[in-house]
């Protein structure tokens, strides 16, 4: 099968600004990303093998996700802390003009400010991207973050 | 010689329930007693949901304590759970979270056992050509897995290894057995789990459970909206031997007073709203206005009703400063698709991500390591006076004594 060298570096591109907004602590462009009815999911591989519904975090447009930033902002409590994002193996296949399908995977290290570095998460990206969004730049319609693990070390607040 | 253990050494302070010694999170050997004394002890462990063994042939792993435990639904329907150690070397039988199969083999020896754990093949039991096998008269049976006593509780499986452990309705006592059927009112159905791991002792978990004290100091989620102030009506039970407790909030009181304000508490900021209220649209669907009721039962167990975000939880300690949070989230079998997307979008509030409860997870942690060269010194437990009792406030530590009651007179401390 020829790849479709354009539509790669596009979705491969959309996949890096996102990973580089969330580990510069740029989380108030994490919407943005997002088309306006933009789905997020953050759920387990077992979750999904199962047929079970639950989320860890779950939003189903840019104004829940705005409110989940501004809850971390203003509202919640927990250690400082930031991640960096390592992304591989990008599949995409376009589905039509508009839309396309991208399968990633990804490893997000968790660094604390006193120092530690954890694993924090493993999965996969099942992405379905909007290839002209809002300003003419592709944008996630859906992103399911599928973790390979069911534990989530301590708590979760940053999105992955 | 014998040098005596750590925690043979320990006294419990003077003051009594209203301490509680910094030691009892970080002794070894207190751990290894904790084992014996409370988890294969007189207790009830929660072992998961009956609906998440739904069909027959279904079974789960588990814990009690350290212990490693199958849960089992036979082909005629009846419920076991017996040890996950087979009677040979000792290896786990089961090593998936859940399964359906007729019989269990263990993966090392073949040897076989039906869905109530009892050991039915032994692989080349009589040797082959006539060579090799067990001795007539050996009797590989008498380190078959031991086998829990079950009990099924309007849904939620318990177990326990003591013989003398009361009925389940007596242990969880009148007041609290009636708040768990008040939750477990109908069949339920699975629609999630994920685990949650703790970076301190198993006890920090509880205590942050039974201290209604915190809850809308530490989540300011909760205050802000105010979806629980300590202002509203509402109150906490401790039943059983004081292990168990109940805390509840009831809707639509007491959220206009400024008592937060004036007090000048952190959590009190104003002027914070959801740009996707949607979050929090609940109705009332057990009918009594109660919002939220969260439920706890020694020593590892808590069922969560917020709003309409229905959850089990279960505290399974993995070592002295380890523990795993096991969360289920369930919703009724009856659900329309409305209800099952509210239970599912106020998921948001629970669990390591949950806008009202990510912050436990690092507060118990904050103990454990903020307390770690201070065995001798102990915490202060006394809110709302020295007793153990129910209470119309939630400005009370009478849950946290309870615990600590139960604790002292399981372990004899």
């Amino acid at each position: 099968m020829a790849v479709d060298i354009a539509l790669q570096l596009e979705v491969e591109h959309l996949l890096a600004r996102y990973a580089h907004a969330i580990d510069d602590d740029r989380l108030e462009a994490w919407p943005e990303f997002f088309t306006a009815t933009g789905r997020y999911r953050i759920t387990t591989a077992e979750n999904l093998e199962r047929g079970l519904p639950l989320a860890i975090v779950s939003a189903d447009s840019r104004a829940m996700m705005r409110d989940r930033v501004s809850a971390l902002r203003h509202a919640n409590i927990y250690e400082a802390q930031r991640y960096r994002h390592g992304i591989s193996s990008t599949l995409v296949e376009r589905l039509d003009d508009a839309t396309a399908r991208a399968v990633s995977h990804f490893t997000v290290v968790r660094i604390m400010h006193a120092g530690e570095s954890l694993l924090f998460a493993s999965g996969r990206y099942l992405d379905r991207i909007r290839l002209i969004g809002d300003g003419g730049v592709p944008q996630f319609e859906e992103r399911i973050v599928a973790l390979d693990s069911r534990q989530i070390d301590t708590l979760l607040a940053i999105p992955l | 010689m014998n040098t005596p253990l750590a925690s043979e050494t320990r006294c419990w302070p003077v003051e009594g329930l209203t301490r509680v010694p910094y030691w009892v999170y970080q002794d070894e050997d207190l751990y290894a007693r904790e084992q014996e004394a409370i988890f294969r002890g007189a207790t009830w462990t929660f072992l998961g949901l009956d609906a998440e063994l739904a069909r027959p042939c279904d079974w789960k792993t588990t814990f009690v304590g350290d212990l490693p435990v199958v849960v089992a639904r036979d082909a005629a329907g009846e419920l076991h759970a017996f040890e996950n150690r087979c009677a040979h070397r000792g290896a786990l039988l089961c090593l998936k979270g859940h399964g359906n199969s007729n019989e269990i083999a263990c993966i090392y020896h073949n040897w076989t056992y039906d869905l109530a754990g009892n050991l039915i093949g032994v692989a080349f039991r009589r040797g082959l050509r006539g060579q090799g096998g067990m001795p007539a008269e050996a009797k590989p049976e008498s380190q078959a897995p031991r086998k829990l006593r079950l009990a099924n509780y309007h849904g939620l499986l318990f177990g326990t290894l003591a013989a003398s452990t009361p009925p389940i309705e007596e242990y969880l006592g009148p007041e609290i057995a009636a708040r768990v059927r008040r939750v477990m009112k109908e069949p339920v159905k699975v629609l999630g789990g994920y685990s949650q791991m703790l970076p301190n002792n198993w006890k920090l978990y509880l205590d942050n459970v039974k201290d209604t004290y915190h809850a809308s100091l530490l989540h300011l989620f909760f205050t802000t909206f105010r979806i629980n102030r300590l202002s509203q009506d509402g109150g906490v039970i401790v039943g059983g031997d004081g292990g168990n407790h109940v805390s509840y909030t009831l809707m639509n009181t007491g959220t206009r007073g400024d008592e937060y304000e004036q007090a000048g508490v952190r959590s009190a900021r104003d002027g914070y709203r959801l740009e996707a209220p949607e979050l929090l649209e609940a109705v009332d669907e057990i009918g009594d206005g109660i919002t939220l009721q969260i439920l706890a039962v020694f020593p590892g167990f808590v069922l969560q009703q917020i709003m309409n975000s229905l959850a089990v939880r279960q505290v399974i300690p993995k070592g002295v400063g380890r523990t795993e949070l096991v969360w289920t989230c369930f919703g009724y079998a009856s659900d329309d698709e409305a209800m099952i997307a509210r239970r599912l979008r106020q998921a948001n509030l629970i669990g390591p991500a949950g806008f009202i409860s990510m912050e436990d997870g690092a507060a118990t942690g904050f103990v454990q390591r903020g307390a770690a060269g201070a065995p001798d010194r102990a915490s202060v437990v006394e809110m709302g006076g020295r007793d153990v009792a129910s209470d119309g406030s939630r400005v009370n530590e009478t849950s946290v004594r309870g615990l600590w009651q139960a604790y002292r007179r399981h372990m004899g401390l």
